[in-house]
């Protein structure tokens, strides 16, 4: 079978468990895909010796009762893997290989899923387009040096590539939906606390969510299904039953209120993004839904919240990167503190260190009150926003991203324009709630565009459904002349 | 409020992080376009509002007082830069 | 140079300088290490004393990815604690990161309670010789300890122990309410005893169980204000803790007498110097930058766990003590003496209760701390037992042996801790009581004395004791003499 890796996870898996294809075969034909990686660069590591054997071992003694049996799945180099080194696309990490395995992959592992490699990623998930990484920016399938979104910019990429069928990203501020809308895949973040942060690098712990991205709505309800459990060892976990969102997946959405903020229409955004939201509210219309009209009004505040609240949390959450339990280390400096200063100045990019910087300011004293409690009280603000227009829709339909993928260092010397790459997908990771997006068509270059859905907390299953309606409407075909393989 | 080179010179020997000199101009230009981003915020009225505790509305879980981690001395000290068979090791503190 | 203290024991600290008198204030912020199993927000053991970096977990060495999930059992000790202080508890509370770089603080930050403690205002009582004072508390919050640096097992790098890092610990801090030496030892001593009274931490200051950061400032007599203080950290003796005050007191007074004002800033106290220093080089660098920890939700306690835990509160010492008062007929200072530590209190009431009353507080505050102060040990290190104690107070009180003996009986006890009960008899202490027996000494001695019983008789009532003297003699000192009183009034008249 030689386009196995164009398929998509559920009809894999459908063929693992018809016994028409074996993991070892399945293994083989995406590694051999991630040979032809270099150009892409979306792997920081590959695991394809390991991934062989444990394929395998699948294969001598298959269990088909799990959700992902034989399945070999590459992640975001933010996953703490076991004895498989996790550098957070930093230097910082470059050497660094954790003894403990992170409660995602780990479930995943146990539906029967095995490591393929760690994808490159944004430096310690701070960028949105891929450049920030120490192990080089990585390129978008679509189009030679062009960005695939960040800072899940690698799982994207491979995603999209097919050199992995499946991945999972993790999102702080857009960091799966941005890049899945730049490279026409699915991205789900899910709401703050359904899956466990234990053994994620940290960015920001009051946003930072993983979610699965994926080629297919019914992937993404797999792959939401099998990362999801209550873990104890995070505090900040949600206790509750499990879902089955693959099995109870339905494109019936009729008579669903889908609300359209007005605010997200935003100055200079093209005209192709306002045809295609036109259209996927048409599509939903179509569906039996109901679109109304809504108001967030503090959406526009979003942005400059997220630029207080991430760097703050940031700032704390890499004082622990200080070269003494793990990790890089400067021999330059006389005393414990030019260690410090050294070991932080070369180990981190610049990126990473301006947020740093950013964090540090907006917590000191003198300001603290100023930005942090500012920031805190807006983002209460926006998520009364979310909360109030829930009482009237069962979700909001907006754009993923203002536009579509750009070129490699178009946006790389202005911070702003680079931030306000997230202006969409940011108030939703304030709020907590879950969202997705989905391929929504493309625009003159062809590049695709994506379309965001947004529920209520724990509301995944609608969200999936909806998206699962929009997708079957919408019939996203992405056709790529895989470039990079010449 | 403006950012300058003294306070990113304070704020970065907080963070403990070297600035370099090379560098300062260009770092004081995009962290003041950054604040000045960020100060839209001043925009808004926000008196009356509480700032957000918590993203999760729930109550704080607390685990049982038992001892089930520790002991794995090795695996704690195997990716230190510096070590010895007991302790982290770090260039000693010059006050 | 140093003022006089002056004498009495609660008097305020005075200093006398060149140009007034100045009144020494002190606070004081108690680090007490929470008794519990595992750590704050980790499972690893706080058992003192093991091999480095043994108790130590990923999430105390702040391993990437690692959260913290707290400990029930020690919100339950500070709420305790809290209770025991006659403090508020706060239904709602936040944990915060406070931030600094430190090769002991792996995470780069502490995990700690700043705007919003669990507990909130509280008082203490200290029993002092002219009468009582209240201490105000001014908060109790939870944080966890750092590791430990080692700077002297190498000359050009420091090695660093991660078994503390993570334990808990509460912060207590009193309003700036103490005004003597004397008073910082009461206040030390009466807080370690509640929270041993309460099982909330051991108090152990040789082990670091308890330690203290000092504030003190000075001011002229008279004044309402505050001077500017000063925080002498992390000292861990009581004695340490009263030397630093006196240097840093004269050390202020000095300074403004010559017209200096006094930063308000940290200082390290040396102790090999008997000097304080500034840590003004650290001071520099640390600008906290106090938030919500966004790992953890902010606590909110129910009611019903307050009321629950305040229900099973055991009795604490300012109510032990009137108790005892009450109960054992005892005098304010006895009581305080034997309510003063926990095992203490309860030696006595286990003494108390079998025994003579009056007996025991006599003999516990007597000859028993006269000899734990001699051996240099506690109570519960003591060879005699609260149950010898009785047996050695029933031989006196049933008339088997005198209280001249007892002390004899218990000196062998101290060192052997031998039963009296067998002491008295391998040793034939017990008392001649047979009246008979007694009369027929008592006898021969008039016989011997007829000199002397002519006298006595015509009013010299001193000859008495001689007589009871000779008997002790013959009688090897055994004769019961309460019986040869009788015997020889009735004999002699």
């Amino acid at each position: 079978m030689s386009d196995i890796s164009k398929k998509s996870l559920t009809e894999i898996v459908k063929l693992i468990k018809k016994k028409e294809i074996k993991s070892e075969e399945l293994t083989k034909s995406y590694i051999k895909n991630i040979n032809s990686d270099k150009k892409l660069n979306s792997f920081i590591t590959t695991c394809s010796e390991e991934a062989l054997r444990k394929a395998k071992d699948f294969d001598k003694k298959p269990i088909f009762d799990t959700l992902l049996p034989g399945i070999p799945i590459a992640v975001k180099d933010l996953f703490c893997t076991r004895d498989v080194r996790t550098t957070a696309g930093s230097k910082m990490l470059e050497n660094f290989v954790p003894n403990y395995e992170s409660t995602i992959t780990n479930n995943l592992w146990n539906e029967g899923a095995f490591l393929l490699g760690k994808l490159n990623c944004d430096e310690y998930a701070m960028g949105s387009s891929n450049e920030t990484s120490y192990f080089g920016n990585v390129m978008n399938p679509i189009a030679e040096n062009t960005v695939p979104g960040g800072s899940s910019g690698g799982s994207a990429s491979a995603l999209a590539a097919g050199l992995t069928p499946t991945t999972i990203g993790t999102d702080t501020g857009g960091s799966i939906r941005q890049p899945a809308s730049f490279t026409g895949t699915v991205g789900l973040k899910p709401t703050y606390g359904l899956c466990s942060r234990w053994g994620i690098v940290a960015f920001a712990s009051s946003l930072d969510q993983a979610g699965p991205m994926t080629k297919t709505v019914s992937d993404c309800a797999l792959m939401l299904q099998a990362m999801v459990s209550f873990d104890k060892k995070d505090s900040t976990s949600i206790n509750k039953k499990k879902e089955n969102y693959s099995t109870s997946l339905t494109n019936n959405i009729k008579g669903l209120k889908i609300g359209i903020p007005k605010e997200y229409r935003v100055d200079g955004m093209s005209k192709e993004i306002d045809k295609l939201w036109e259209n996927g509210k048409k599509i939903l219309k179509d569906s039996g839904a109901e679109i109304i009209d809504i108001s967030l009004p503090n959406t526009k505040y979003a942005l400059p919240t997220y630029y207080i609240v991430a760097p703050a949390e940031a700032s704390s959450n890499l004082a622990r990167y200080d070269g003494v339990k793990y990790g890089f280390r400067s021999n330059k400096g006389n005393d414990l503190i030019e260690m410090y200063e050294n070991t932080r100045s070369e180990g981190f990019g610049d990126e990473v260190k301006r947020r740093i910087l950013i964090g540090t300011y907006v917590l000191s004293s003198g300001y603290y009150d100023a930005y942090y409690i500012k920031a805190q009280k807006v983002r209460q603000m926006i998520k009364n926003d979310f909360d109030q227009a829930f009482k009237n829709v069962d979700a909001i339909l907006t754009p993923s991203t203002p536009s579509s993928a750009f070129k490699i260092g178009e946006k790389k010397n202005d911070p702003i324009s680079m931030y306000l790459n997230d202006i969409f997908t940011v108030p939703i990771n304030l709020a907590g709630i879950p969202a997705i997006s989905i391929p929504a068509g493309s625009d003159i270059n062809n590049y695709p565009l994506g379309m965001q859905l947004i529920c209520k907390p724990l509301d995944e299953q609608k969200l999936l459904n909806i998206a699962y309606a929009a997708e079957k409407k919408i019939n996203f075909k992405q056709s790529l002349n895989r470039w990079w393989e010449k | 409020m403006s950012i300058d080179k003294d306070k990113i010179k304070h704020i970065s020997k907080l963070a403990r992080i070297l600035v370099d000199e090379k560098k300062i101009n260009g770092l004081t230009k995009d962290l003041s376009s950054i604040f000045k981003f960020i100060e839209q915020l001043n925009e808004l009225n926000t008196d009356k509002v509480e700032p957000l505790s918590s993203i999760l509305n729930k109550p704080l879980r607390s685990r049982k007082d038992e001892i089930n981690d520790g002991k794995i001395r090795d695996q704690i000290l195997k990716n230190s830069p510096q070590k010895n068979d007991k302790f982290f090791v770090v260039p000693k503190v010059i006050e | 140079m140093v003022g006089k203290i002056m004498s009495k024991a609660t008097a305020k600290y005075i200093i006398n300088g060149e140009k007034g008198k100045w009144e020494v204030v002190i606070g004081l912020e108690v680090h007490a290490q929470v008794t519990s199993n595992s750590k704050l927000f980790s499972g690893s053991s706080t058992k003192f004393g093991a091999d480095p970096n043994t108790q130590v977990s990923l999430v105390d060495s702040a391993f990437p990815g690692m959260l913290p999930v707290i400990n029930e059992f020690c919100i339950e000790q500070a709420i305790k604690t809290g209770l025991g202080l006659n403090a508020k508890i706060n239904h709602y509370s936040v944990f915060d990161r406070k931030n600094y770089f430190y090769a002991d603080l792996p995470q780069g930050y502490q995990i700690s309670q700043y705007k919003n403690p669990i507990v909130g205002e509280g008082e203490i009582t200290l029993d002092l010789p002219d009468g009582t004072k209240k201490i105000g508390i001014e908060r109790l919050h939870l944080e966890q300890d750092a590791g430990k640096s080692i700077h002297d097992l190498d000359p050009s790098n420091t090695f660093v122990d991660l078994n503390r890092s993570g334990v808990a610990l509460m912060e207590i801090v009193s309003k700036p309410d103490l005004r003597s030496l004397e008073e910082v030892n009461a206040y030390v001593k009466k807080l370690r005893s509640i929270m041993r009274y309460l099982g909330t931490c051991d108090g152990n200051m040789q082990e670091g169980s308890l330690r203290a950061d000092v504030n003190v400032s000075v001011r002229k007599e008279g004044d309402v204000d505050l001077g500017t203080r000063c925080e002498i950290k992390n000292v861990n003796s009581i004695k340490f803790m009263q030397m630093a005050i006196t240097y840093e007191a004269k050390r202020q007074v000095e300074a403004l007498e010559s017209g200096k004002k006094i930063d308000q800033e940290t200082r390290l106290f040396d102790i090999k110097r008997n000097e304080t220093r500034s840590m003004r080089s650290k001071e520099d660098a640390h600008d906290y930058r106090y938030f919500p920890d966004p790992d953890l939700l902010p606590l909110h306690l129910d009611k019903k766990l307050i009321e629950k835990i305040k229900k099973n509160l055991p009795e604490l010492p300012d109510q032990k003590k009137e108790r005892f008062i009450k109960q054992y007929s005892l005098t304010s200072y006895e009581a305080n003496i034997l309510v003063s530590e926990k095992e203490i209190s309860v030696y006595f009431e286990e003494v108390a209760k079998k025994s003579d009353k009056k007996l025991a507080k006599n003999w516990i505050i007597g000859e028993l701390f006269a000899s734990l102060n001699e051996k240099n040990i506690s109570i519960s290190d003591s060879l005699v037992t609260s149950k010898k104690m009785c047996q050695l107070i029933d031989s006196i009180s049933s008339g088997v042996i005198s209280g001249r003996t007892a002390k004899d009986v218990f000196e062998i006890m101290k060192e052997t801790g031998e039963d009296p009960k067998k002491i008295i008899e391998t040793k034939g202490l017990q008392q001649k009581s047979d009246p008979k027996e007694l009369e027929k000494i008592i006898d021969k001695i008039i016989f011997e004395n007829k000199d002397k019983v002519d006298q006595y008789k015509s009013g010299k009532d001193k000859l008495f004791g001689f007589f009871v003297g000779q008997v002790m003699k013959l009688s090897g000192g055994k004769a019961n003499p309460q019986l040869v009183n009788e015997i020889l009034k009735q004999k002699l008249k």
